[in-house]
């Protein structure tokens, strides 16, 4: 079953964490500093998983983000690394090209589409068009142009243009070097 | 909500953190003065302030207020004000909240509304929140929302994944009941996401509730094979990139593996699915997208994953094992990193041993080149896990030259695994030997106190290595800087056995003592403690050496050093050396006696490094035994020795070993072999007991019998004449089994020619535990029948009574003999007498697949001998049974007819009964 989900920038700051088992507070900020410290130090030529505690991780990175899922150790690798991305279409459709801006400024409404797809730490529904299909539209509150980072790499979407390539591994991602590291 | 916006907004743009502690304080106090306010707030605003208080505590900053405005929302008939009600909830409120009342009236609200996204976030929020509370008011209630005719397929979806979570806090509010059986039928339902859900929730009560959930199986099957034989569009969204449902094929996967093989009927259609999947596995591609072939093989792995579980399809197993060696060369190091895990627990089955086995030298070279350190460390566990007798020089070889520059934080598995292997497949034990020191030099930090214990615990207990053993140390303690764990080897041994080199001049007494004092002020407290036993031994096997023994003894460093553990030794021992005699002197420091058998404690540290549930090497989960705390020898020759009595077996991993003695230490054994006439209380043998049986004959480990109460596994090797036998009583139920009582049973006819020797074993079995008993085996004479294994217990007040046949065959006291063509087939000629040949013609059963008959001829006992039949198509072996009273070579040829799917098979032995048992036996194999 999946213990907890995580997505995290390259800085470190959390963008969603939705857990599946108690942990206190404490214990949670230690997890997200271990799991970010596990998995950024890994390149494109390693594998999409890595051993954590007594559980794994199963994460894959889109342009600036690590979706990260903790699972136990017998379950299967393949099919959680395409529940993420599976996962990642379907905030792409809802949020129309989505980027790290669009999971700062509708965090509530990421919460629900996770609660979509994953639930009580198993894969719930894995149909992108019903998984989008939900009471609230999708909204378009990103600021745009009023904030001053909207243009930055947080504003870079995480998936391009259908027709594109996949912006997950390393090699094809380039990072601009002003990055803003808060929120 | 464009007040959040903007909040977020400035948030954002905050350029330190005090600033971004002053602008949220700022909002707090805003909102607090809105809560507190005169004018009621309507629901948008409510909901506007929730929501940033919720998005305050997700950036780390505690919440003292506003839960009980988030309360009230739930009782919103606006969705958007619900959903972050819910939220609030599910993300701050712990259990114990004085709130939950509140909380749950509204759930139940929810739940009763009929309006499914209401139900939807309602359960939701149970199962977020899961919490006892929770689970004492609901487990009644979601059952019936589940399995009610009228409730939507997404409430559903919903509804199983909230009782499962109940489920998993508190399993005892969750009883089952009529509910049951509709939830297993809602793996037909029409709506694939509600098969999705449902799969898990099921998979998760079948553990627990088998017999309950038993019928899961057919269901899971056709829907399986409905899922695989799609075309590709049929699932319309649930298709992934060309792949159909591959989430909810991998679950129905999982669900088969809480289950042994099911009945003939499905087991064909299951077999067909697995087929498909992995001929699929071979299919061009329909994209060249990474998700198409991640889902692909995200299901092909977990049809392995079933393959494996089931152990008993040898095609299978060997068609996925050449599957899996495909991906070792892989440019896609996930998949490599896959296939060499999944390939450990492959090379634990006895049909694809070997095939893992050919896969050696891609691994080995995996270990070199590999960038990512886990896929290194997935090699190491494969090559550990293929290691049997024949590869294991190649494979130890390589370990240690990879310990070299291995990274750190898989050294001490590594040096743990090296020294395991190499006790076990020692054949020469001055391989043994050496390899171990060469592990203390490579890695001498790295090797444990149970590593170096072992090595002289082995060296003690064999005779014929102890001088070899005593030059070696002799000579790697030249080095001028040697690991203190040598030091301590080093001055073990010599104590010991240093008189078996001490006729040569360069290893003179002298020489040693000096060689061993050299490094003794660079060493820890414990070492010296241990060469200061070594000394005193040194006085009694040398008395040459004793005045500069003793002048060591009496020097200040010693006699009043400030360790009083160094102190006492020394001052005891000069005492010693002074007063006793020389026959006093050599009764109390005589030879250490030999230690008693036990499991290997590196085994065991080895266990407690990897946690019993990643230890794929099916003997390391299988062994449960009790962990040798004291295995090592302890440096204090005066009292060990003197309170030590001889232990019979010289045999410390135990199994398989030339010197071996099968035999209990007089007393404690019990020779069991009820006669025929206490027969009536016992069971027929159990429906399936004969085709468990037949598995049995060409492998030696497996699950020999398993209904929903007990599960029978066996481990067993053979050695010529002897053999020994584990037999694992699995309790599959939480409750306990009294009076449980296996016996084993002999015939009249059996029992002159077979001796088993046997232990009681522990009348309770615990829920859920495993005992074990060992069986020592004598074949004295050939034999035809099989022993059976009577097993009785009470289980909840019931008397249960099972009979199987104890796969103990002639076939298994075989010894191959290789030979070459011109040798066989003069034998043959000699054994042209009628009566010493049997033969038989007869369909096959299954598959005609070479590799698999070849793995069964080789697991039938006897050689493999390759280009000697003049028709490649054929196999011939050659062996030898041994018995007590005698040894009988046996030839055999085997001539398969692939048109006709016929097999003629032929078996010359010097004995007629043998040949006719053995042709018996291994024609029904195939």
């Amino acid at each position: 079953m999946i213990r907890f989900i995580l997505i995290q920038n390259r800085a470190g700051k959390t963008r969603l964490a939705k857990w599946y088992m108690q942990f206190d507070d404490d214990e949670k900020q230690k997890l997200i500093e271990e799991v970010h410290a596990v998995v950024t130090v890994r390149d494109a030529k390693h594998t999409n998983f890595v051993e954590f505690r007594n559980f794994k991780i199963i994460y894959r990175r889109y342009a600036g983000l690590y979706f990260c899922i903790c699972v136990d150790v017998n379950d299967n690798n393949l099919a959680y690394l395409e529940a993420i991305h599976n996962f990642v279409e379907v905030l792409n459709e809802y949020f129309h090209n989505v980027c790290e801006l669009d999971l700062v400024f509708n965090f509530y409404k990421v919460y629900t589409v996770v609660d979509e797809m994953f639930l009580a730490g198993e894969i719930r529904e894995t149909s992108q068009t019903k998984a989008r299909r939900q009471p609230s539209s999708p909204s378009l509150s990103r600021p745009g142009g009023r904030d001053p980072a909207g243009s930055g790499p947080q504003g870079r979407r995480l998936h391009p243009t259908a027709s594109g390539p996949w912006l997950w591994a390393e090699a094809t991602v380039c990072v601009p070097s002003n990055r803003a590291a808060v929120v | 909500m464009r007040g959040l916006a903007v909040f977020i907004s400035d948030i954002r743009n905050c350029k330190s953190k005090e600033a971004e502690i002053k602008r949220i304080n700022k909002e707090l106090a805003n909102i607090r003065s809105k809560f507190k306010g005169d004018k009621a707030l309507d629901g948008y605003s409510k909901k506007k302030y929730v929501c940033k208080l919720l998005f305050i505590f997700l950036l780390g900053h505690d919440i003292d207020f506003g839960h009980m405005e988030a309360v009230n929302l739930l009782s919103s008939n606006r969705y958007t004000e619900k959903q972050i009600g819910y939220l609030f909830i599910s993300v701050l409120v712990n259990s114990n909240s004085e709130l939950i009342r509140l909380i749950n009236n509204a759930i139940k609200n929810d739940l009763a509304s009929r309006n499914p996204t209401f139900m939807g976030l309602a359960l939701h929020c149970i199962a977020s929140v899961g919490s006892r509370e929770m689970a004492e008011a609901f487990a009644g209630e979601i059952p019936k929302v589940l399995v009610a005719g009228d409730t939507m397929d997404s409430v559903k979806q919903s509804a199983a994944l909230c009782l499962l979570r109940l489920y998993r806090t508190s399993p005892d509010l969750v009883p089952m009941g009529d509910w049951t059986s509709r939830v297993v039928h809602l793996l037909n339902d029409q709506h694939l996401g509600v098969v999705t859900a449902a799969t898990s929730l099921i998979t998760t009560l079948a553990q627990k509730n088998p017999e309950e959930f038993k019928t899961s199986v057919s269901l899971a099957v056709s829907r399986l094979s409905r899922i695989v034989t799609s075309a590709s569009t049929d699932l319309q969204d649930y298709t992934y990139y060309f792949v159909p449902a591959p989430w909810l094929s991998v679950k129905l996967l999982r669900l088969l593996q809480c289950y042994p093989p099911p009945d003939p009927a499905v087991r064909g259609r299951l077999t067909e699915c697995l087929e498909t999947i992995l001929n699929k596995a071979q299919e061009p591609p329909k994209s060249k997208k990474v998700q198409h072939s991640n889902a692909k093989n995200a299901v092909l792995f977990e049809a392995i994953s079933l393959i494996i579980h089931h152990d008993s399809e040898p095609n299978l197993l060997v068609r996925a094992c050449n599957q899996l060696g495909q991906f070792l060369q892989h440019r896609e190091t996930n998949l490599r990193y896959l296939a060499l895990e999944s390939m450990c627990t492959l090379a634990s089955s006895e049909f694809s041993h070997e095939a893992v086995k050919t896969h050696i030298e891609t691994v080995i070279n995996a270990l070199k080149t590999e960038r990512d350190v886990s896929v290194r460390q997935r090699a190491v566990d494969l090559l550990y896990a293929m290691c049997d007798r024949s590869n294991a020089p190649q494979i130890v070889a390589e370990m240690l030259s990879y310990l070299e520059t291995a990274d750190y934080s898989i050294r001490e598995e590594i040096v743990l695994k090296v020294a395991i292997l190499a006790e076990k497949y020692a054949v020469d034990y001055t391989w043994y030997v050496d390899t171990i020191l060469n592990l203390i030099r490579i890695a001498g930090d790295y090797v444990s106190e149970e590593v170096w214990y072992r090595v002289i615990q082995i060296v003690i207990n064999r005779d014929d290595v102890q001088g070899y053993a005593a030059k070696t140390v002799f000579e790697a303690l030249q080095a001028p800087a040697c690991h203190e764990n040598l030091v301590k080897v080093g001055g073990y041994i010599l104590g010991e056995f240093g008189n078996l080199i001490a006729g040569d001049p360069r290893s003179s007494p002298l020489i040693q003592f000096n060689l061993l004092h050299s490094k003794f002020h660079l060493c820890s407290v414990p070492t010296r403690a241990l060469l200061l036993s070594t000394y005193i031994k040194f006085v009694n096997l040398f008395p040459e050496v004793k005045p500069t023994i003793q002048d060591v003894l009496r020097s200040d460093s010693q006699l009043r050093n400030a360790d009083v553990e160094l102190q006492q030794r020394a001052v005891e021992y000069l005492r010693l050396s002074t007063v006793a005699s020389t026959d006093i002197l050599a009764t109390v420091l005589e030879e250490m006696p030999p230690f008693p058998e036990r499991e290997s404690s590196i085994l065991a540290k080895l266990k407690k490094k990897k946690g019993p549930s990643t230890v794929t090497d099916l003997e390391d989960t299988k062994r449960e035994r009790s962990v040798d705390v004291n295995g090592g020898p302890e440096p204090a020759p005066a009292s060990t020795s003197a309170m030590s009595t001889p232990s019979p077996s010289a045999d410390l991993l135990g199994l398989g070993r030339p010197t071996a003695r099968p035999h209990p230490p007089p007393g404690g054994g019990l020779l069991v072999d009820v006669f025929s006439d206490s027969a009536s209380v016992v069971a027929p043998l159990a429906p399936g007991s004969e085709d468990n049986f037949a598995r049995f004959v060409c492998k030696n480990n497996g699950v020999l019998f398993e209904n929903q109460l007990l599960q029978i596994g066996l481990k067993s090797e053979f050695r010529q004449n002897l053999g020994r036998m584990f037999i694992f009583y699995g309790n599959k139920t939480s409750t306990q089994f009294l009076n449980f009582t296996p016996t084993l049973i002999c015939s009249d006819d059996l029992q002159p020619n077979l001796n088993l020797q046997t232990k009681p074993v522990d009348p309770t079995v615990e829920g859920g535990a495993q005992v074990q008993q060992v069986v020592n085996i004598e074949c004295v004479s050939d034999f035809t029948e099989a022993p059976v294994l009577n097993i009785q217990f009470r289980y909840g007040g019931t008397f249960q009574n099972v009979s199987v046949q104890l796969p103990i065959t002639l076939n298994k006291f075989f010894q191959p003999t290789e030979m070459a063509s011109q040798d066989f087939f003069q034998r043959w000629k000699q054994l042209s007498n009628p009566q010493q040949e049997v033969q038989n013609i007869f369909k096959a059963k299954h598959p005609m697949d070479t590799e698999v008959t070849k793995a069964k001829i080789i697991g039938f006992g006897s050689a493999l001998l390759e280009e000697v039949d003049p028709n490649p198509a054929n196999f011939v072996g050659a062996g030898i049974i041994h018995t007590k009273t005698t040894q009988i070579g046996c030839l055999l040829r085997l001539e398969p007819n692939l048109q006709a799917q016929m097999y003629r098979l032929t078996l010359r032995t010097s004995k007629e009964a043998v040949s006719q048992r053995l042709c018996e036996l291994l024609s029904a194999q195939f």
